[in-house]
């Protein structure tokens, strides 16, 4: 970036700006732009238009990364300054924080056309309610005069230095007509500062945009057509003429659209809640029922259960209801599903475990209960048990014999007993009640009151109950 | 860690845990992109914050969410993302930003399996882009390493605090194991209604004045703006560590670990104790702060430290800082997705146990 002269661009300054800039470093009464550039005459209209709307304490401007970056020395408004790029996903945070704000995103062509290409149009495209007043200059005033994505075709950069070549690097990109594509834009608009006249239309299209802001009726987009007299190497007068000659033919000044007049659904925040109402809200209001502990035979007292099965069984919810028994019944527990790739081939596994004791890894890698609903489930982990442990068989699903002859084999004909009481999707209960029913770790009472966090079809509950019931006695009577 | 246990406790997802938790800690925005194993957090904050009167923005990219993150924290009111690895990366230039501007914010990262798409697994490897910082500049940032569904939520909250008291970013670093298990919760009352922030730009007269912004043109306000940032990290370094230890009294072994990998060390811990072994478990909640005072101490009492992280020894280096070379500091690390099992580093400690005293 080049020093800065001396030069006023503000004959009559407007309430917004400061009067002096006071968190400029050097002189405080000039802007740090060059001599003839187009920033301080956009400020200019945009201060009026602020004043005139009587919104300064409304007004929230995000400056950008690009010369424009201190936009904040002179606007007396609350101020952010954003990453490149970046200032719609900053203003959207503003606007959704602070729902009364008036939002101003300024940038230029390198920070909204190139690096923030996605923010700008998904803001625009989500009708974020803010302003953007977008100075294109066709160049990267900033960083000295590299090429942006609004240089002309043979416009010479530092980084075109033959001439932008559109083979290689592409044409102008027009972006009011693309932000015009898209539905939610209420005013989409480009004027130019080549010439008084030229200026004035400006203004109004500044102003139009600023008023529809104070309406709260959504996106506004202002492309204007800037001179950087600096980064094309002309002199003031001569930059203005380029705008006139090269830069407008290029880009048409119109207004693409103007939907001002439209109504539009406008999205409304909801109400937040009474703070008592807030864990009701959430579903986590804490009513959960206690039940009296089971008095387990202490080779189960702190069970860890792996359960089994093809996807269908029910097997992850009969982790979750042995787990939410265990809780119920005073004692920590973890459960933890089968994950990522595991998942895939139409198995599914959980751990759980119960315990008296703080739980230590939540991965059952030594079960000492394995739940297995079908054959490939018992084969695949009946390696992994302990000397003594307890398999569990779903004696529908698993004709094969185990492998093991350490552990103690129970079988329970859990799917037959389902479709007999009505549906085999009943069979994962079955095996709850079983587990229970043999082990004592779990009462009979309990499993059948957690149902009600369980299931959420209350007409199933009816049906799941005699499942865990029937499984119970089944398990009951195979301990003897 | 656990917070008012009054509450009779629900059995819950970490994932949700964390959203639930942060709208009681008054979070009123989040901000995401969808990224496994980070999506549900994002799916229950979609459903949990309109309802409770928030925003849920679901962000063009990473790179968004965290600058409308800044945004919100910009406006002065509580707010949050979550992502994964990759995710995680493209935050870090916001990252940065937020530190540099002084604005409070929580992240979440779920991390997983890396580099590049790597998996969805549960790995520890962003530690060092994480706890080390991954963006740019002279700044740190509160981590902190939630174990349980209970701390899931509660160092959520925690997370808010800090990052208010401090006006600094905070991450709360966890697994897909953390997010993806159920485990007993109570959940706190509603935190009361928050104080305005002075410094914000809430788009009203009295905050008219205010300017959120990192840059700084001299080189002496820059270096002065850096002083500052670094005195608020040695107060933070100073108040805010957070360790958890089991059985270290009489320890002569040291193992150290943080999230679901402490739960297993924990679990390995009890058998080592079985056969004899005094072993004891360090489990850093606070990543940075790292507890390096409490390390260094400890170190003068124990033969060695075994260190075991879900990825190429990352944190290993924060323990040799600081215990320095006063005892062997060893390494265990498994990546990909894998978790070993209890048993697996009982067969670690056993191991360097039958190497004796130091
Ligand atoms: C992530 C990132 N990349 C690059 C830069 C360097 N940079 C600063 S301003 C700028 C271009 C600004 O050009 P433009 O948006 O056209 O604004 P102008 O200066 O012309 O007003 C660039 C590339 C940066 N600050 N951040
Ligand atoms: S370099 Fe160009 S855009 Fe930047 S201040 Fe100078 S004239 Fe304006």
């Amino acid at each position: 970036m080049s020093s800065a002269p001396v030069y006023k661009p503000f004959l009559q300054r407007a309430d917004s700006f400061y009067d002096t800039f006071q968190r400029k470093s050097g002189n405080k009464e000039v802007t740090h732009y060059c001599p003839g550039c187009g920033h301080g005459e956009l400020h200019k209209m945009m201060a009026e238009a602020i004043d005139d709307l009587d919104i300064r304490d409304r007004t929230v401007l995000i400056s950008p990364v690009g010369c424009s970056v201190f936009a904040y020395y002179y606007f007396d408004v609350g101020n952010v300054q954003a990453a490149h790029g970046r200032a719609p996903a900053v203003g959207t945070g503003v606007q959704r924080s602070r729902p009364h704000s008036i939002v101003i995103s300024y940038q230029g062509d390198g920070d909204l056309a190139a690096i923030g290409l996605n923010e700008i149009l998904q803001a625009a495209n989500r009708g974020e309610k803010m302003v953007v007043f977008f100075v294109n200059n066709a160049i990267y005033g900033m960083t000295g005069g590299q090429m942006a994505p609004t240089t002309l075709p043979g416009m010479r950069t530092t980084t075109t230095p033959l001439g932008r070549d559109p083979r290689l690097a592409g044409n102008p990109m027009r972006m009011c007509e693309l932000v015009a594509q898209l539905e939610a834009p209420i005013f989409v608009a480009r004027g130019s500062l080549a010439s008084p006249k030229e200026m004035k239309r400006t203004r109004k299209l500044v102003r139009k945009a600023m008023e529809m802001q104070v309406e709260g009726k959504g996106f506004c987009f202002v492309e204007v057509l800037s001179a950087c007299p600096t980064g094309w190497g002309m002199t003031p007068v001569d930059a203005q003429q380029w705008i006139e000659d090269k830069l407008t033919p290029h880009f048409p000044l119109e207004i693409f659209v103007d939907k001002t007049d439209q109504e539009r659904l406008e999205y409304v925040t909801p109400e937040s809640p009474p703070r008592e109402k807030l864990h009701e809200v959430l579903g986590i209001e804490a009513d959960t029922k206690t039940m009296p502990a089971a008095n387990p035979d202490p080779a189960h007292a702190n069970p860890r259960i792996k359960v089994a099965g093809f996807g269908g069984q029910g097997v992850l919810l009969l982790g979750l209801g042995l787990a939410q028994c265990g809780m119920m019944e005073g004692r920590k527990v973890a459960w933890l599903p089968s994950y990522g790739p595991e998942m895939r081939g139409g198995t599914a596994h959980c751990h759980v475990n119960i315990s008296e004791d703080e739980i230590g890894s939540p991965l059952v890698s030594r079960p000492t209960v394995l739940v297995a609903m079908n054959q490939p489930s018992m084969e695949k982990f009946e390696g992994e048990l302990v000397p003594g442990a307890l398999l569990l068989l779903n004696d529908s699903m698993v004709p094969g014999q185990p492998s093991r002859d350490d552990v103690d084999v129970v079988r329970v004909r859990a799917t037959e007993m389902a479709e007999d009481l009505g549906n085999v999707r009943a069979a994962n209960m079955v095996m709850l009640g079983a587990f229970a029913g043999y082990t004592g770790a779990l009462n009979l009472e309990t499993c059948l009151a957690s149902l009600d966090t369980l299931i959420k079809r209350t007409a199933l509950i009816d049906l799941n109950r005699k499942a865990i019931t029937a499984g119970f006695e089944a398990g009951r009577k195979a301990r003897g | 860690m656990s917070s008012s246990l009054k509450r009779p406790p629900l059995l819950i997802k970490g994932n949700e845990a964390i959203i639930k938790g942060a709208i009681l800690a008054g979070c009123k925005t989040f901000f995401g992109y969808p990224i496994t194993p980070a999506s549900e957090i994002a799916e229950a904050a979609a459903r949990d914050f309109p309802a409770a009167g928030g925003t849920f923005i679901q962000a063009e990219s990473e790179t968004a969410s965290i600058n409308m993150v800044y945004g919100a924290a910009s406006a002065g009111v509580r707010t949050m993302t979550a992502s994964s690895g990759p995710g995680i990366s493209l935050m870090q230039e916001g990252v940065s930003y937020l530190a540099g501007s002084e604005l409070p914010a929580v992240i979440v990262s779920i991390v997983r399996g890396g580099p590049g798409l790597g998996n969805i697994g549960p790995e520890q490897s962003d530690y060092n882009q994480i706890v080390r910082i991954g963006g740019h500049g002279n700044y740190r940032n509160p981590v902190l390493a939630p174990a349980t569904g209970q701390e899931m939520c509660d160092l959520t909250i925690r997370a808010f605090e800090i990052a208010d008291r401090y006006r600094t970013p905070v991450y709360l670093m966890a697994d897909g194991f953390t997010g993806q298990m159920m485990e007993p919760v109570s959940f706190p009352d509603p935190v009361p209604p928050l104080p305005e922030k002075e410094w914000a730009v809430r788009a009203d007269a009295e905050s008219r004045e205010n300017l959120i912004s990192s840059i700084f043109l001299e080189h002496d306000q820059l270096e002065e703006h850096n002083r500052k940032l670094q005195r608020k990290y040695k107060e933070i370094a100073a108040n805010e560590v957070m360790v958890d230890d089991f059985l270290v009294e009489d320890a002569t072994i040291l193992v150290v670990g943080y999230g679901i990998m402490s739960r297993v060390l924990r679990s390995a811990v009890r058998a080592a104790r079985e056969d004899g072994l005094k072993v004891g478990l360090v489990r850093p909640i606070s990543l940075w702060p790292f507890p390096s005072d409490h390390l260094e101490a400890l170190a003068e009492k124990i033969d060695r430290i075994i260190t075991f992280e879900l990825s190429n020894g990352q944190m290993v280096e924060d323990v040799r800082l600081s215990v320095h070379d006063s005892v062997p500091v060893h390494f265990y690390g498994r990546m990909g997705g894998n978790v070993p099992s209890a048993e697996e580093c009982l067969e670690v400690i056993r191991r360097y146990a039958a190497e004796g005293g130091k």
